[in-house]
């Protein structure tokens, strides 16, 4: 792999023709994406950028957002399929494949050593009570993330938007319907809808 | 779907298609977690289910680390790693060939269109996630204001989200939370 030239990873020569992309070998991404994926806490996003875009300056913010966003309407962990795009942009499948290995095997570890030890001590009364405190907390964090994504759409007066919302909040939430029958309605229902709506702001 | 069968391949099928309908990350699918190891196949009960979301964001790297322990609760070591690449695999494959369809026509709406439809979907199933959770974590008022405290904290604050987490950790060890 190593020979073969890099697919299409300069982004177009007229963007930023001053610095010449650093090409990140195979090592390198495996062990920046362990650095970034051991550092984040709550989630990885925000070390991700910090890595890639700060401190190696594999990406201009641009360049990141787009790739971002690309992995953010995609289904699956965002992170992951962020992580394997960056890494077969610079070298392929096996890029992509070190990248993914780096961000998923190190903490896949720990939380397996941690599973471990839940199952062998997870009965004790201390740990229990503060697992119990520890996850009244983690709950509060996630609305947090909720109300924060929901600000743009409140902002925007995105009706549609969220509608959508509420309804899938209701479906899965308080009727507890299976997710692939929601969304299988709520996907086309909501990419319709928001297609028509662009066509007629154009129109 | 029957529980006779091998919970690994169980793990390996239930995860492999969850994954491709996870739209917005782990944390939406949460819900559907909870419905399959918890009222489908009765891996574990609530208050476990409550105790592993804890201790998958305790620890560190991504989200989607909550089915290692899943998988782990169901088949040890080798449940945690099919679970893990079952999760992830389908939708790094998928992610890996639509970004090179996209390098070759990066002029087209759709990728727009198709993210402002998707985005409010899974800020919806990402409630979902944090009412199920609730509904399992708060069992009396004290855990419910706990929950509320974190939330308007991580909201309003840039505080280090690990502070809140060992602030709610101390709190039920000191026995508040009954």
């Amino acid at each position: 792999m190593a020979s073969e030239s890099p697919p299409a990873a300069a982004p177009a020569p007229d963007i930023s023709p001053a610095t010449p992309p650093i090409q990140p070998g195979l090592f390198e991404l495996f062990v920046a994406f362990a650095k970034m994926s051991l550092a984040g806490f709550g989630g990885v996003l925000v070390w991700a950028r910090r890595g890639i875009v700060d401190q190696h300056r594999w990406m201009t913010a641009e360049e990141f957002n787009e790739t971002f966003a690309l992995c953010h309407f995609l289904p699956g962990p965002n992170i992951v399929n962020l992580s394997v795009v960056f890494g077969s942009r610079f070298r392929g499948i096996a890029g992509g494949i070190a990248a993914f290995a780096g961000l998923v095997g190190p903490p896949m570890v720990i939380a397996t050593i941690l599973a471990a030890l839940y199952a062998r001590y997870g009965e004790i009364d201390a740990l229990r009570r503060i697992l119990a405190g520890v996850s009244c907390a983690a709950v509060g964090l996630l609305i947090a993330v909720v109300f924060k994504m929901m600000m743009p759409l409140i902002k925007k007066r995105d009706v549609v938007g969220l509608v959508m919302l509420v309804a899938v909040f209701i479906a899965i939430g308080l009727a507890r319907l299976p997710l692939q029958a929601v969304l299988l309605v709520a996907i086309p229902v909501s990419l319709g809808i928001t297609y028509i709506m662009r066509r007629r702001v154009k129109a | 779907m029957n529980s006779q069968t091998n919970p690994v391949s169980t793990l390996v099928w239930t995860f492999g298609l969850m994954s491709l309908f996870a739209v917005g990350g782990a944390n939406s699918a949460i819900p559907e977690m909870h419905r399959v190891a918890v009222d489908v196949h009765h891996w574990m009960d609530d208050k476990q289910f409550a105790d592993i979301f804890a201790i998958s964001q305790l620890s560190p790297g991504p989200n989607v680390l909550i089915v290692t322990l899943i998988g782990y609760a169901v088949g040890g070591v080798v449940g945690a790693l099919a679970a893990t690449l079952a999760m992830c695999g389908p939708t790094a494959v998928l992610a890996y060939y639509v970004s090179r369809l996209l390098q070759r026509s990066s002029h087209s709406p759709w990728p727009a269109i198709i993210q402002a439809a998707l985005v409010p979907l899974s800020i919806g199933l990402m409630g979902a996630s944090g009412l199920i959770l609730a509904l399992t974590s708060d069992r009396n008022w004290v855990a419910a204001m706990i929950t509320v405290a974190a939330a308007v904290l991580a909201f309003a604050t840039r505080l280090n989200p690990v502070w809140m987490l060992l602030a709610g950790g101390a709190l039920g060890f000191a026995g508040i939370i009954g």
